[in-house]
């Protein structure tokens, strides 16, 4: 692999404190060394000139769908991670409600094989519970040694409190976090069908069946009285996709009590709120649903004042024919890939005056540490050569059409976006170059 | 970041929802609340003209023109009146049920609508079963859709019928009869309460959405699990009255809705005492409202939410309400086919 010298970029490494004019040069799949513009000698390596672009860390997203096994028509792990790689990002987390599930060391190593195609990293997150069942738990170090870095059973809550208790503590002896999709299904799955959208005056007046607040928050609550009662600081509970004030304060309490509770925000629940769904437009239709603005506006103050951990998208690609049905029959989930750095730049950064370095960190050394994975998030010398360079001051307008994903199915298509990657390289390879 | 430790009002405020998703073809009606006041008028005018028209004439109207019927649940009333009265017009209409075709074999409403269209039809009067269901298929054909029931969402027919209902009864004398126009004074100073499952209830929210804009006041009247409190915000006009007899003794017209028993069940609501609260008695009425006019969107169950007593009484129009369907809906097939896209009337 030729080495790769970047120059003349601006270097924001948030993990390090660094943000100042460097030089990096990139060897082995490694930063070998980073040094004052014009310090390095190029000595046959590749130069990619930075003049004027932001060079950061690549993005980690701790929450993707990838499909594969089992979907391929929705998304592949080389589709979903030439989009993510499009999008800045070196490394995702793919949830395990493949088909089958990935609830076995097998399936673990199957999505990291080479055979793949993926451009970037991929971090497979094991089913907590065989089969996502939430009945019996797996065998945790035998898929934490397959490369799983976290359990879950995403896309459906592990709810019962004796099987909760038993995964947070397995996952603690081998060093694993639990990640929680907080939703208590009693209060969302009705005899009638199943809530499709935030409950609320807005669900009423559509006549759609109503996802309350308490649905999540309660099992945030229930959650956090477990990693309390079980008293061992190994523990590391992480909620998915947070949506509500309310869960967001439990997690807010359960910090301030010492305990190692998380959580991510997706770009969608802290820039849309129920009024998106319009009349029944089914690319605002996910899992938790677009939420009151009062929900939405303290995501945005979770973000500020840092009690959220991360941003994550919950990429969750749907094929067309399967988004143009029946608001009701229409699966839940949005893409989120393309969009997540354009969206935070633009409404966190340049609008919501958030430094840079705190949204970057957000979107790459926070989610690193979330999940354990050492060498990324950050750009020391050492660390894995998973950069993003990108123009900070560019804006440019989405357009769902133009994606790597197999599917589109956004609310984000057509908005403005701020800051353009021009280069995404994984592990000292480059994984995309903008045209 | 300023670090004072009040909370701050965050400059965050990306692009809000658009009113529409995609324009409408100007000859659907999905909601009651699409209407003008004009077009109210529109309607109610040509709904007496039509009904008055020698049939010999009036069904040259649409003579030949195709209209598909797609419904996706069972129904009496408004499939009959839909077919009798684009008939009456002279148009062709064929009924898709979905039991008989092939959404028996999983086809799409999309690949459905857009068979019919391919087959001529010209505009799709559609009833389903989920919410929402009318504004894809318009989005899917493009056609002139007629919303016939979408769910627990909304019947704008209906509410156009119990309109042009309780004018026939309560117009005021200083409008003429002949010209049938509304405005925002129409109904002024009239009390519609609306009582039962509104929760579930189409013909509840089209009409909460369609009277008010006529000054009407709405009040619904009915237990927490079948009225949540946030019904009262689905527009102006609309206030909660929990107790029966007390909504009873402000209303000029009652506006009964039918209880599924089953439903009640599963929200652990006992039969019994929902009678006891709620049921529009021959005794409370005549103590409570004994000039009010009783309304029901039909199916009725006697004996549930209504006496049959009070449902066969002087004060009921059920059955007229009945006979206003097949006159509001020559008029909204007229409207459908007879718009030209541009939005004037052809």
């Amino acid at each position: 692999m030729t080495p790769l010298l970047i120059r003349g970029g601006t270097l924001i490494d948030p993990g390090a404190g660094v943000e100042a004019l460097k030089d990096i040069l990139l060897k082995d799949g490694r930063v070998a060394e980073i040094a004052s513009p014009g310090k390095i000698k190029a000595n046959g390596s590749e130069i990619l000139d930075a003049t004027g672009l932001t060079v950061a860390p690549g993005l980690i997203d701790m929450h993707v769908h990838l499909r594969e096994p089992g979907q391929g028509y929705k998304e592949t792990i080389a589709s979903g991670t030439a989009a993510a790689a499009a999008g800045g990002f070196t490394a995702v987390a793919a949830m395990p409600n493949t088909r089958p599930v990935n609830d076995s060391p097998e399936i673990t190593r199957w999505m990291q094989a080479a055979d793949r195609g993926a451009s970037i990293r991929v971090f497979p997150i094991a089913a907590a519970t065989r089969g996502s069942k939430g009945e019996a738990i797996n065998d945790f170090a035998a898929l934490k040694s397959a490369g799983a870095v976290a359990v879950s059973d995403d896309g459906l809550p592990i709810l019962k409190d004796s099987i909760m208790r038993e995964t947070l503590a397995a996952a603690a002896r081998v060093g694993l976090c639990v990640i929680q999709h907080a939703e208590d299904t009693r209060m969302t799955h009705f005899s009638g069908g199943v809530a499709s959208m935030n409950a609320g005056p807005m669900a009423f007046r559509l006549g759609l069946r109503g996802w309350v607040n308490e649905a999540e928050s309660s099992i945030v609550e229930r959650d956090i009285r477990l990693v309390q009662e079980l008293r061992d600081s190994r523990i590391h509970l992480h909620v998915a996709h947070i949506s509500t004030a309310a869960a967001l304060a439990a997690v807010r309490k359960a910090r301030r009590n010492g305990l190692r509770v998380t959580c991510e925000v997706a770009p969608h629940h802290f820039l849309l709120n129920n009024e998106h769904v319009g009349m029944y437009d089914t690319n605002a239709k996910m899992c938790p649903p677009l939420r009151a603005e009062a929900d939405r506006n303290a995501m945005i103050e979770g973000i500020l004042d840092g009690v959220v951990d991360a941003i994550a998208t919950d990429h969750a690609p749907h094929a067309v024919h399967e988004k143009e049905v029946e608001f009701e029959y229409a699966p839940n989930g949005i893409t989120g890939l393309d969009t997540a750095l354009g969206l935070s730049l633009r409404w966190l950064h340049k609008e919501g005056k958030l430094p840079i370095g705190r949204v970057l960190s957000l979107l790459s050394a926070q989610p690193a540490a979330l999940l354990n994975l050492k060498g990324r998030g950050t750009l020391a010398v050492g660390s894995f050569a998973d950069v993003v360079i990108f123009d900070p001051k560019a804006e440019w307008t989405y357009n769902a059409r133009a994606t790597k994903s197999k599917s589109r199915n956004t609310p984000f298509d057509g908005w403005k976006m701020q800051g353009k990657v021009r280069w995404t390289i994984s592990e000292g390879r480059i994984a995309y170059t903008s045209d | 970041m300023n670090s004072t430790a009040a909370p701050t009002r965050r400059p965050i405020h990306p692009p809000k929802a658009s009113a529409s998703l995609f324009p409408y073809n100007p000859g659907s009606l999905l909601s009651a609340s699409d209407l003008t006041l004009d077009a109210i008028s529109h309607i109610l005018t040509r709904a007496s003209a039509l009904e008055n028209q020698d049939p010999l004439t009036r069904d040259r109207i649409l003579a030949k023109r195709r209209i598909a019927l797609l419904f996706y649940e069972s129904s009496t009333r408004t499939r009959t009146s839909f077919e009798l009265a684009a008939k009456a017009l002279g148009a062709d209409t064929t009924l898709v049920s979905s039991l008989s075709s092939s959404i028996e074999k999983g086809e799409s409403l999309k690949d459905t609508g857009l068979t019919l269209r391919a087959l001529g039809a010209e505009a799709i009067i559609i009833r389903h079963n989920s919410s929402g269901a009318a504004w894809l298929l318009e989005a899917e054909t493009r056609l002139p859709v007629l919303n016939a029931g979408d769910g627990m969402h909304e019947h704008p027919t209906q509410a156009l019928l119990d309109l042009r209902t309780i004018l026939a009864h309560l117009r005021p004398a200083h409008l003429k009869p002949a010209t049938q126009s509304v405005d925002a004074e129409t109904l002024a100073g009239i009390t519609v309460t609306i009582v039962g499952d509104i929760l579930h209830s189409r013909v509840a929210r089209s009409n909460m959405l369609l009277l008010p804009r006529l000054g009407a006041r709405v009040v619904l009247c009915g237990p927490k699990e079948l009225l949540p409190e946030m019904a009262a915000q689905t527009g102006p006009g609309i206030t909660i009255e929990r107790d029966f007899e007390a909504a009873l003794r402000q209303s000029q017209v009652i506006m009964m809705l039918r209880i599924q028993a089953e439903r009640l069940a599963g929200l652990q609501l006992d039969l019994e005492e929902y009678k006891l609260n709620y049921q529009l008695t021959g005794p409370r009425l005549a103590a409570l409202a004994p000039t009010a006019m009783v309304m029901h969107p039909g199916p009725i169950i006697r004996g549930l939410e209504i006496t049959a007593g009070v449902a066969d009484g002087p004060q009921s129009v059920i059955l007229e309400q009945v006979t206003h369907g097949v006159a509001i809906r020559m008029a909204v097939v007229e409207r459908a086919l007879n718009l030209v896209p541009n939005g004037a009337r052809a």
